[in-house]
């Protein structure tokens, strides 16, 4: 039987960048470098207006646990600490840096000795400071996945490159290109949590990263590589270790090391490599330019900071019908309402949609077909939930769990009458968890 | 493109077009000389994700279950002359007229376009003898839309399936019509017809000098007859038992659709093969008609003879309207569950109810009253059948899911 989970859609694959080699972007004259690109509090802005900053240079201090540093991606001098435009809408505290072309490196970064041997302590340490969150697009602080409490045990490493968004590749070419090193990777994540097993999964429709993964593995008994159907959102954590150990991991606040599982995108899994080898902060990643409204779609590699718009000049610029801009890919991705923004850790691809893919339909009544019940892969009744949520009945769609909705968004998708399923839950979801902070601030007042 | 702008052209691929009427842009505080030396960002549409959406669409679901009406609607005219197909158009045009006139007189937007009305005027159509007058699908249409469907909100608000309640509704105010006015299966080869014919009294076609009657009220009176077989002459018992024990070329016929019934409802086949389609496109769960069908099944095997366990299982599946109401009216969206247990549980209510009312009850067929009924069980089904949360324990889940909540 073909491993999958229960529910899930199968959107257009459009993967029209999956044969093309990442280039690397040239070095961007600015860079906007927010100073929270991860879920957590954020760091203290560490450098003033006027500084000389090196390549990998940390900008921020982080402030508490789950939090983690933000660093310099080109060497210059900073501009300006303010506020800015931010890929999550609204302007954010960023550190400017213009580039003096020295290209100096920070000192802390070069290869430690013996970092195949480094203790958890020490990967989690080196984790932190490297400033690395999920690089699936969630952005969580990746060292405090890496402390699972002691009696929470992982036994499975879920490294997570399904990729399941339409249009996305980035994973697939880090896959393809940096195979060793991914393992390299995978195997420091159980070092540090002590797992005896790696699963590498992907969807197969990349069977030739399947073979180089295969082949890189040979040699590590721990690791087995996995190729699962092609289904939409086989990426989501919860999903994906369903469909591979058929464990559920329980509703919110429950989480993966509950049912003894640790899943990491495959981009996280190098930069953990670099940060462990080589104290290498997260400054680059893979991002896929992509989508109808871009004239040449191109992998990059592309610095941490660099404007949307100079990616997309990499990729022939917009065609004139570009309608829309999307950060991240079509069924969880975020509009932007400009391409000022900068490249943040969580971005794992630009799409452009043209006129007529922007279209989303007018909004029918439900005609009770049952498809987004069929689909939702956490087993609700959206098309409930999202009416209870349109009539302010919280409390009703509380009931039917409209809080573990996982925003995939299968339901809107699916929906014949093109009704904003997902979009109503959130809003009845924002609205409970509104409710709850004050009745909570009630409490302890 | 192909139409050249009176406009200076647009520098290419730079600034958008906008609005210059729009308000001043907040700039970030970052880069303000940056902003000046530059052209404005582009500006994009907004919304919240997923930014696709699939091509299915509510007229496409209801213009692909009219088209596989299609076959069938075509067999009809064939076995009852050109008069059926005339039916058929009829009670469709009324259903539509009707939408757009209640939406029209009452200012609303019109949804005639998502062709609900439509699929809703043919199956009044496919619910009634071929034999009525003219009035009468034009009469079950105008209360199917404007009193079942319309008054409760429009598409995907009426509690109950609109062409039922519009057959509901002719069946109780002309039960002569909706009861008696059978025509033979090739009524228009005899002498004095064609197949163009339209006037016709059905009383007056006779089968063999005997009033005719459709395959299930045949078999209800030689299974009332076996059930009195005490009070009652030999011979007319033992005429019964033939009745009920030589179904065989009967369930042929059925099948194919050359005997007396509904228009649409006669040919199981030609309904079959639209239904399979239905099915390739997704747009049936197979849990309804199995469930429906295979209560009955079981029910017509058991109570259907003139013994236990002696009943014809086939003949109860294709006479009257089990095909048609099990693949398209116990499958409408609206009106039906939306969990698959509650497919199930919906299903198999109307196979009981159906066997209970074709074996016992005052009509030889329950088809539609059994849906009518579980129609209105559907919100409670719904409320009892919320399906277990990923995550969560099963048995706990059964519990809250045994409290109704």
């Amino acid at each position: 039987m073909k491993k999958t989970f229960r529910g899930g859609t199968h959107p257009p694959e459009f993967k029209l960048t999956a044969g093309k080699k990442a280039e690397r972007m040239p070095e961007p004259q600015v860079v906007y470098i927010p100073v929270s690109q991860h879920i957590g509090a954020a760091g203290n802005v560490i450098v003033a207006k006027g500084d000389t900053v090196k390549i990998g240079q940390p900008l921020t201090e982080p402030e508490g646990f789950v939090s983690v540093p933000v660093h310099a991606s080109i060497s210059g001098t900073v501009k300006n600490v303010g506020s800015y435009a931010n890929p999550v809408g609204r302007e954010l505290p960023t550190v400017t840096i213009e580039a003096d072309g020295e290209d100096a490196l920070y000192e802390g970064i070069k290869e430690n000795h013996g970092w195949q041997e480094a203790s958890p302590e020490q990967i989690r340490e080196r984790v932190k400071n490297a400033g690395l969150a999920g690089m699936g697009g969630a952005a969580f602080p990746t060292h405090v996945k890496l402390s699972p409490p002691k009696d929470k045990p992982v036994d499975t490493v879920i490294i997570n490159g399904a990729e399941c968004e339409p249009y996305l590749t980035s994973d697939h070419r880090l896959m393809l290109e940096r195979p060793d090193d991914l393992i390299r990777g995978a195997m420091l994540v159980a070092r540090a949590v002590g797992a005896a097993k790696i699963i590498i999964a992907l969807e197969n429709n990349k069977p030739d990263a399947f073979e180089k993964l295969k082949k890189a593995a040979t040699e590590f008994t721990l690791v087995s590589v996995e190729m699962l159907p092609v289904k939409y959102p086989q990426g989501a954590e919860k999903q994906l270790i369903n469909a591979l150990t058929g464990r559920e991991v329980p509703p919110p606040p429950g989480l993966p090391m509950d049912v003894g599982c640790l899943v990491q995108n495959v981009g996280s899994c190098v930069a953990i490599y670099e940060a462990v080898r080589y104290n290498r902060p997260l400054i680059e990643r893979y991002v896929t330019v992509t989508g109808s409204g871009v004239k040449k779609p191109v992998n990059l590699i592309a610095k941490i900071g660099t404007p949307f718009a100079e990616l997309v000049g990499k990729a022939g610029g917009y065609r004139d019908n570009a309608a829309k801009l999307l950060m991240g890919g079509p069924m969880m991705g975020l509009a932007q309402w400009t391409d000022a923004v900068p490249v943040v850790k969580g971005t794992s691809g630009i799409v452009v949609l043209n006129k007529n893919d922007a279209k989303l339909g007018r909004e029918q009544p439900c005609i009770g077909c049952g498809r987004c019940v069929s689909v939702c892969p956490v087993f609700l009744l959206p098309t409930n939930i999202a009416r209870f949520s349109q009539l302010e009945m919280f409390d009703e769609a509380e009931r039917l769990g409209a809080s573990e909705c996982i925003e995939c968004g299968s339901c809107t998708y699916i929906c014949p009458s093109k009704r904003n399923l997902v979009q109503h839950i959130r809003f009845g979801k924002a609205s409970i968890a509104a409710a709850r902070r004050k009745q909570l601030q009630k409490k302890t007042a | 493109m192909e139409t050249p702008k009176d406009t200076a052209p647009q520098p290419e691929g730079g600034e958008a077009p906008d609005k210059p009427a729009a308000p001043a842009e907040k700039r970030p505080e970052a880069a303000p000389e940056a902003a000046a030396a530059k052209p404005l960002p582009r500006r994009f549409t907004l919304s919240s994700s997923p930014h696709l959406r699939d091509v299915e669409s509510v007229s496409r679901i209801m213009i692909t279950v009219t088209l596989t009406l299609v076959p069938a609607a075509l067999g009809a005219t064939w076995v009852f002359g050109l008069r059926a197909l005339w039916l058929i158009l009829l009670g469709a045009l009324a259903a539509v007229f009707t939408e757009w006139l209640i939406e029209r007189v009452f200012g609303m937007k019109t949804t005639i376009g998502d062709a609900s009305a439509l699929l809703t005027g043919v199956l009044v159509s496919f619910n009634i003898p071929p034999g009525v007058p003219w009035w009468i699908p034009v009469v079950g249409s105008v209360f199917a839309i404007g009193i079942a469907k319309m008054p409760f909100g429009g598409l995907g608000w009426n509690p109950m399936n609109p062409a039922l309640a519009g057959r509901a509704f002719l069946l109780a105010s002309w039960p002569l019509h909706m009861t008696k006015d059978w025509l033979p299966a090739f009524w228009w080869k005899r002498g004095g017809f064609s197949f163009f014919a339209w006037r016709v009294n059905p009383q007056s076609i006779l089968v063999d000098g005997v009033s005719f009657a459709t395959p299930l009220e045949a078999h209800k009176t030689a299974l009332k007859t076996v059930w009195d077989q005490a009070n009652l002459p030999v011979n007319i018992v033992s005429q019964a038992l033939d009745q009920l024990h030589n179904t065989g070329q009967q369930v042929v016929d059925l099948a194919v659709g050359t005997v007396g019934g509904c228009i649409g409802e006669t040919s199981a086949l030609l309904l079959l093969v639209g239904a399979a389609y239905l099915f390739y496109k997704n747009y049936i769960d197979w849990r309804t008609p199995f469930s429906f069908i295979g209560v009955v099944a079981l029910g017509g095997w058991m109570f259907g003879g003139s013994e236990l366990f002696g009943g014809d299982v086939l003949f109860h599946i294709f006479a009257g309207g089990l095909i048609l109401g099990a693949f398209y009216m116990a499958t409408d969206m609206v009106t039906t569950p939306i969990t698959k247990k509650g497919h199930l549980i919906f299903g198999a209510g109307a196979g009981v109810l159906t066997i209970l009312i074709r074996l016992v009850g005052g009509y030889p067929e329950g088809v539609s009253y059994a849906i009518l009924l579980m129609n209105l069980l559907t919100p409670l089904i719904d409320r009892w059948t919320v399906p277990r949360r990923f995550g969560h324990d099963p048995k706990k889940a059964a519990a809250v899911a045994a409290r109704g909540v």
